[in-house]
């Protein structure tokens, strides 16, 4: 690769830190115009729907004449040309302001962020312990491709991809209700229990505890998957053949030489499946009555509030968004090869 | 092979591919469980409604009553109405919107993948940069606002399902057409003065259908559990039994009558499962060379 003509002056460091922060504003730029694209969609997507505003509020009011629909069709723009509607809505999404939920009586935004951190803390929690367990089973599976022990991890993976992610929760929560009463099977913390950070701590660790066994079942299996397949493909490689010739121990080939190559596939699946993990997220909080963005969405749907729905639609977007972005770095990381930002 | 080899005689006679994967499929018996399995979980769907003619909807005994009381032998739900009528006539919509739903899927996402593969350039990117456009929006929660806004009939319903999963489909039609344009019979096709519409759909596509068989099968399952997580939500067609609506419709008495929840839930798992298992089979059979993974 030719270096820039002004990277000469830099030293080696400095001129990959460069780079480094060059890919970063490129991803945040691509990323801020896919939200660009979530903003239109959404647009339309109301301006599309069968009912508007004013259908809602006559609807709230039980009914209204021609006139007053079309009083409050005028107070609202929606009147006007479409450019010109779209405009002023991008000139709001701009402010974060999503509108006024009618269902709630409040701001869409407030409502959000006041649900955003118990959403974030399942789903982060779930894929972290959906990565770790995944790849930890995978990898040691690999190791011996035809013991019982990867026969076991493929027939998992096979089962917690087929099971229905809602249906696993309410399995669960038979289990651990009625049979082993070990885990709180509903909401994300006691509002009787009087106690400091600490203990409130752990109460909503103890009710993280099915959920996150639930979201992460579904993902461990896929994860489990490639981690496997990818490290038998990485143990016949050239390289793993000469340290193995070399005379090193075993663990030092899988581990120092293997590991970090088999690991690529499961950043990139990561990547891809954090949008499937908001998804199930959806599920899985209605299941266990988890206060997040999921049951918002599914009241707000059932409560038709469009502002909501949109909302909700938009922020889960911009996590999916950002964790592309981690997800393409952290490949950056951990690939050995890559120097460069170019077409990861 | 050259005459009077003496290992050629002794060698079995030659299969067609299609022969020889069928041959593999068959030797693979979770491959083989899974058809049969899944043979078994359709006829009784399209069949059992006539066998077992009770409305799904119809209140026969008592509330949650335990499986085998009176005869029932799933027992009742939290209404009184009978589980096992609801298991047998409630695959039919579950089975209709995810087949309708996954051919929805392949469709477009064939169509997506063949154009930018083929013609690369701008129509790569163009696509491309809408493929990765539909990978930002969560698929359930997209799929939830699309039923919401634009009502939950069946037909919405697959389509929801079609629109937000068909981007792997694109992704994998994609790679192969890239790889598979390049080859010597598809110059010889442009040599001969093959129209690209020909090229494309009766060239180069027969040539990429088996990793999208069986990305196919998988999607068919995806589908299934879509489906179900939708009307297990209350976002399906309410006046449509199906064995989502029954899990969600029979939550709240989870504790007083575990069956309610239990029995819809295994067979969507068994459904699943048993394409899985069909998916993985067809796999190994039709792309020999990635048997390991």
């Amino acid at each position: 690769m030719a270096a820039p003509a002004g990277a000469a002056v830099l030293s080696k460091a400095s001129f990959y830190t460069v780079q480094f922060l060059a890919l970063v504003s490129q991803r945040v730029f691509y990323g801020l115009a896919l939200l660009l694209a979530v903003i239109i969609l959404n647009f339309f997507l109301i301006y599309l729907a069968p009912g508007d505003i004013a259908d809602t509020i006559a609807g709230d009011m039980g009914g209204a004449t021609a006139e007053v629909m079309a009083q409050i069709r005028a107070d609202y723009g929606l009147d006007r040309p479409v450019l010109e509607q779209l405009a002023v809505y991008l000139g709001k999404m701009a402010q974060l302001d999503l509108g006024h939920s009618f269902f709630f009586n409040r701001p869409v935004t407030g409502l959000i962020y006041e649900r955003l951190p118990a959403t974030l803390l399942l789903v982060i929690t779930a894929q972290v312990v959906a990565v770790l367990c995944g790849t930890v089973l995978g990898i040691i599976a690999a190791q011996k491709p035809n013991g019982w022990f990867s026969h076991a991890v493929t027939v998992t993976a096979l089962l917690g991809f087929a099971a229905p992610v809602f249906w696993t929760g309410l399995m669960f929560i038979i289990l651990f209700a009625s049979v082993f009463p070990l885990f709180p099977v509903a909401g994300m913390m006691d509002a009787s229990l009087e106690t400091g950070f600490f203990g409130r701590a752990v109460d909503v660790a103890h009710h993280l505890v099915l959920p996150v066994l639930t979201l992460s079942t579904i993902f461990f299996a896929s994860y489990s998957r490639i981690a496997r397949a990818s490290m038998l493909d990485v143990l016949g490689a050239d390289y793993v053949r000469t340290a193995r010739a070399k005379g090193l121990t075993e663990r030092m080939v899988v581990y120092k030489h293997a590991l970090r190559n088999a690991l690529l596939p499961v950043v990139t699946i990561a990547g891809l499946q954090f949008s499937q993990i908001v998804s199930g997220a959806v599920l899985v909080e209605t299941v266990f009555s988890w206060p997040g963005l999921g049951t918002l969405a599914l009241e707000a749907i059932l409560g038709r509030d469009t502002p909501t729905i949109l909302g909700i639609l938009f922020f889960s977007s911009l996590l999916v968004v950002i964790a592309n972005i981690l997800t393409d770095l952290t490949y950056r990381m951990v690939d050995p090869r890559i120097k460069t930002g170019a077409d990861v | 092979m050259s005459n009077g080899d003496p290992l050629g005689a002794q060698l079995p006679p030659p299969r067609s591919p299609a022969g020889e994967a069928l041959h593999m499929f068959c030797r693979n018996y979770a491959a083989l469980a899974g058809l049969v399995m899944l043979i078994a979980i359709v006829t009784v769907t399209l069949v059992g409604p006539y066998i077992y003619p009770v409305d799904p909807f119809d209140i026969v005994w008592a509330p949650l009553s335990a499986p085998g009381e009176e005869g029932l032998w799933m027992g009742t739900d939290y209404l009184g109405r009978d589980i096992l009528a609801g298991m047998l006539h409630g695959g039919r919509a579950t089975l209709a919107v995810a087949v309708s739903a996954a051919s929805i899927t392949v469709l477009i996402g064939i169509s997506v993948g063949a154009l930018a593969g083929f013609y690369r350039g701008w129509v790569d990117e163009v696509l491309m940069r809408i493929t990765e456009f539909f990978q930002v929006l969560p698929t359930l929660l997209f799929a939830m606002v699309l039923v919401g806004l634009f009502g939950a009939s069946l037909e919405m319903i697959a389509i929801a399902i079609g629109i937000v999963s068909w981007t792997s489909v694109a992704r994998l039609a994609r790679a192969e057409f890239l790889k598979l344009r390049e080859l010597e019979y598809v110059r010889a096709a442009r040599s001969l003065g093959a129209s690209n519409s020909r090229i494309i759909w009766l060239v180069i596509l027969p040539n990429a259908l088996p990793p999208l068989i069986v990305q196919s099968a998988l999607i068919v399952g995806v589908a299934i559990l879509f489906e179900a997580g939708l009307s297990f939500l209350g976002l399906g067609d309410p006046n449509v039994m199906s064995w989502g609506l029954m899990i969600g419709s029979n939550r709240e008495s989870i504790f007083d009558a575990w069956w309610g929840v239990t029995f819809p839930g295994l067979i969507i798992f068994l459904t699943v499962l048993s394409i899985s298992l069909i998916g993985d089979g067809l796999n190994d059979a039709l792309n020999p060379k990635l048997r390991e993974r």
